[in-house]
């Protein structure tokens, strides 16, 4: 059986001269971003998803970004297994947001966050893949003079048993290129996938391992200069003055140029002469609003929003009102986690070359669209004069999803018409302007039966909104229902049903006091599942404790109607060994949720000494993500999710004096290194029926499940994050 | 002018003496696989040998490498991307964003030449590179399985 799904024609209509002189230049000028090897090589584009040369060769076009995650290569399993084609022959290629533009958005959204890269487009995808067998078959049968559904294929290759012919995907592309896509196309049942769900090696490894990929901040174009900058360090202030003449003459200097009203940019030869002449240039910051902002008023503000009578509902049932006064025993607990910063190992950048005609931008971006709507803007030209070649990026996490620096490089471009200038930040600019994961605080009580059932729970959020500040439209009434991920009220469809609260509690509230401090948030990997799933598995573990019951059998009773949420807890604490004794100073704990649109489940073991230093040593891992298309790149974003949730448990933390952030480089900002690192066994269980993310739901089960135990081990609750390091805190 | 020997080349640059390794390498040599990530010898993202030792080159003067001094970058870590830490880095599909991996496995490749045979306690010291995207258990067991590859006759030629 197969689905059968109605083509939207205007979707795969064949391009003709798919690509402008621009493209031709980006790929001529770095010969990392491949967009474009193949159109512009003369071969035949069956459609927009799939070019293949004579010599059999397909190149797949990945709209996505690639950060990391594998996302490219699980899209192009997903069409080479309609496809039918010889995964050995596969290459890929990034087509560009112009390109899209101009053909009425074809490749549909470039965005690549929310662990949607994969479960966001496997539809179109693989009906690309789908239409375009469907159509070299159709060139081979009417070549031959025979029926198309007498033809069968089989890596690459179109054979007709009858006549004992055969050809190639290769011979007959170009005649297919020139046939009009079929109305209909029938996708394979997942039963009889042979390409998705194999773990086949990255398609863009090799490259990594020998120095040979070009990341956004090794681009060199031609007669390129390098910039370096510097945008004032308290929030909201701007540039008062600054010293031109100081360093005019240093070497390699060419211009000083002011950015928006808030920074400037040194012009020269190289990076290192720009970063350190821009290093010498005086400059004095006008202060603004926020001068005196700090992390005591934070905390301040946020405390207040934690008691406060108004907060918006995300999630409620029953009457926790009446039932929490009634309740045998009560249990409270407070909880707070910080900012954080993504750090993406390689540093913002972009590349720009603006003329009075043409604007084009080299860069990572996790969103190529609004990377190109940034150039347009910046360069005051129109999104058909602009363009932008996508790098791999050297990690995103949700920085790179803004394009705040794309806007920078192209002012700065502006200043030096016909000139590539490449923009690099320093890691202290990245440090100082993040688009931090944003603070909150959390207050939970539970009311417990006689018998220590959970009869009622409320969980009260404090703290700030990402989309108040990124994207107010997608409030509702004033409500961020993002802030509630994981925490939401069961439903069939849509991002509801993505981050559901799993639970079943029969007098709950679930709440949020909105508290904006003035400092720019973002999305940032795991998002606000991240500490909600702390939160909340960390107070089921108290409550679990305080009604003298097994922590798991505690969880379990409460899953009764979400099976798939107890398999993955069942199934970690299974594999652990659940119940077995480990020794004295030894503890395991269990952290379960849904979040992305996949069940996730984490046992942690961890050894406490007697000078309460701490040790991870094992952390057995469950991820349900409905279909899993390619399990060893699953687990490679699981044991890595661990070090996402880890690192941010131990370690990292951005604070706030005088309006500016205290966290400047590594230094002060740690980041988790390989001997902190868990041994990770991770279970891949999918159970079908859906698509759900892995770069992210896991991140929110790492820390409570280490958390967890600890007090197993110590008897030691900790609730405030991030811990400073692998000893228990004193106070 | 300042005469460098990077990869077994000779390079004649022209840059300031105080200016750091790193620069050098990518800005006037032109070799780009080495990474810059904090400039302070943090992350470890611009690791390279010199005379067989990882250092940190964004904190590595220009002024301290002497003409005869061997500077390998991972461009020159074997001929063909074949070095047994590379091979078991292809065979695990270790890297991730990857940005990080060109001083893992320089890091990596150092050890190795170090201590044939490093226990996990011997990685945990020797490996302090950050990695944002969680390689760490490939990582580990690249080193692991890049030593049971390695053989007499095939080194690093920096080692």
């Amino acid at each position: 059986m197969s689905n059968t799904v109605a083509v939207n024609r205007r979707q795969f209509v064949i391009g003709g001269a798919a690509t402008g002189s621009g493209l031709a230049l980006g790929l001529a000028l770095n010969p990392s971003a491949r967009a474009t090897t193949s159109a512009d090589a003369g071969y035949d584009e069956v459609n927009a998803w799939v070019v293949i040369d004579p010599n059999d060769q397909v190149t797949i076009r990945i709209a996505r970004s690639e950060m990391g995650q594998g996302t490219l290569t699980g899209l192009a399993q997903m069409v080479v297994e309609e496809l039918e084609c010889d995964w050995d022959k596969v290459a890929w290629e990034f087509p560009t947001p112009g390109a899209s533009h101009q053909r009425d958005r074809v490749w549909g959204s470039f965005s690549t966050g929310g662990s949607r890269g994969i479960r966001g487009s496997h539809q179109y995808v693989r009906e690309g893949g789908a239409i375009a067998r469907s159509m070299l078959i159709e060139a081979a049968a009417k070549q031959w003079g025979v029926k198309e559904s007498e033809c069968s294929v089989s890596n690459g290759v179109i054979s007709h048993d009858k006549s004992k012919r055969a050809t190639t995907y290769g011979a007959v592309a170009e005649a297919a290129a020139k046939l009009a896509p079929p109305l209909k196309v029938a996708l394979k049942d997942p039963e009889v996938w042979t390409v998705i769900g194999q773990p086949v090696k990255r398609l863009d490894t090799r490259e990594k391992l020998t120095g040979a990929l070009t990341y956004g901040a090794d681009i060199v174009l031609p007669g390129m200069l390098n910039a370096a900058i510097k945008d004032c360090p308290i929030v909201g202030g701007s540039i008062k003055s600054y010293d031109a003449k100081a360093i005019e003459g240093k070497p390699g200097v060419r211009k000083i140029v002011a950015v928006g009203e808030s920074a400037v940019a040194v012009v020269a030869d190289t990076w290192w002469q720009a970063k350190t002449a821009l290093d010498a240039l005086p400059i004095e910051w006008e202060k603004g609003p926020h001068a005196d902002l700090n992390s005591a008023g934070i905390d301040a503000m946020l405390n207040e929003g934690l008691d406060a009578d108004d907060a918006f509902v995300g999630n409620q049932n029953g009457n926790y009102g009446n039932a929490i006064a009634k309740a045998a025993k009560t249990v409270e607990a407070r909880y707070s986690y910080p900012y954080q910063n993504h750090a993406t190992m390689e540093p913002m950048n972009a590349t720009a070359k603006w003329t009075p005609e043409r604007c084009e931008v080299w860069c990572p971006t996790q969103n190529g669209e609004a990377a190109h709507a940034a150039a347009s803007e910046a360069a005051g030209l129109s999104l058909a004069q602009c363009d932008v070649y996508k790098t791999i990026l050297g990690g995103g996490f949700g920085r790179r999803g803004a394009a705040d620096y794309v806007t920078q490089a192209v002012t700065i471009a502006k200043a030096m018409p016909g000139t590539p200038v490449k923009l690099l930040w320093t890691r202290e600019e990245d440090m100082q302007h993040g688009m931090y994961h944003p603070i909150t605080k959390a207050k939970i009580t539970g009311g417990l039966t006689a018998e220590g059932e959970l009869e009622s729970l409320h969980v009260r959020l404090s703290g700030q909104s990402i989309l108040a500040a990124l994207n107010p439209g997608s409030l509702r009434d004033g409500m961020d229902p993002l802030q509630f991920q994981a925490l939401l009220p069961n439903a069939a469809s849509g991002p509801s049903a993505d981050h559901v609260f799993i639970y079943r509690v029969p007098n709950l509230l679930i709440d949020h006091a909105m508290r904006n401090p003035p400092i720019q948030p973002g999305f940032w990997r795991g998002v606000n599942a991240n500490q909600n799933v702390l939160y909340l598995e960390s107070f089921m573990d108290e409550l679990a404790h305080a009604a003298g019951k097994d922590p798991l059998e505690f969880r379990q009773k409460l899953l009764k109607t979400e099976p798939k949420a107890l398999a993955v807890l069942n199934a970690v604490a299974e594999k652990s060994g659940w119940g077995t004794p480990l020794g004295e100073g030894r503890g395991r704990g269990l952290a379960v949720c849904k979040a992305f649109g996949s069940y996730v489940a984490a046992c942690a073991e961890v050894t406490v000494s007697g000078d309460g230093s701490f040790t991870m040593d094992r952390i057995v891992a469950a991820t349900d993500p409905g279909f899993a298309v390619n399990p060893q790149q699953i687990e490679a974003q699981v044991a890595g999710s661990f070090v996402y949730g880890l690192s941010g448990m131990l370690y990292e933390q951005v604070t706030w004096k005088d309006g500016q952030a205290e966290q400047t480089n590594f230094h002060n900002y740690p980041s988790m290194r390989i001997a902190d690192m868990p041994e990770v066994e991770t279970i891949v269980m999918p159970s079908g029926g859906g698509w759900g993310g892995v770069g992210e739901p896991t991140i929110a089960v790492a820390a409570p499940s280490v958390i967890n135990a600890i007090f197993a081990a110590s008897g030691k609750r900790l609730r405030d994050f991030p811990l400073g390091g692998t000893k228990l805190p004193t106070a | 002018m300042a005469k460098l020997n990077i990869n077994g080349k000779t390079h004649e640059v022209d840059a300031d003496p105080s200016t750091p390794l790193l620069w050098v390498i990518r800005e006037q040599v032109g070799l780009t696989g080495t990474k810059f990530g904090c400039g302070i010898a943090q992350c470890g993202a611009c690791t390279v040998h010199v005379d067989g030792q990882a250092v940190r080159s964004c904190v590595y003067p220009l002024s301290a490498v002497q003409s005869e001094t061997k500077i390998t970058t991972i461009e020159g870590l074997s001929e063909n991307g074949d070095h047994p830490i590379q091979e078991a880095w292809a065979e695990l599909d270790t890297p991730q964003c990857g940005y990080c991996q060109s001083g893992m496995i320089m890091a990596s490749a150092a050890l190795l030449a170090n201590n044939p045979n490093p226990s996990d306690a011997d990685i945990d010291a020797g490996i302090t590179n950050i990695c944002r995207c969680g390689t760490f258990p490939r990582v580990r067991e690249g080193i692991h399985l890049a030593a049971k590859l390695a053989s007499p006759a095939k080194t690093s030629k920096s080692a």
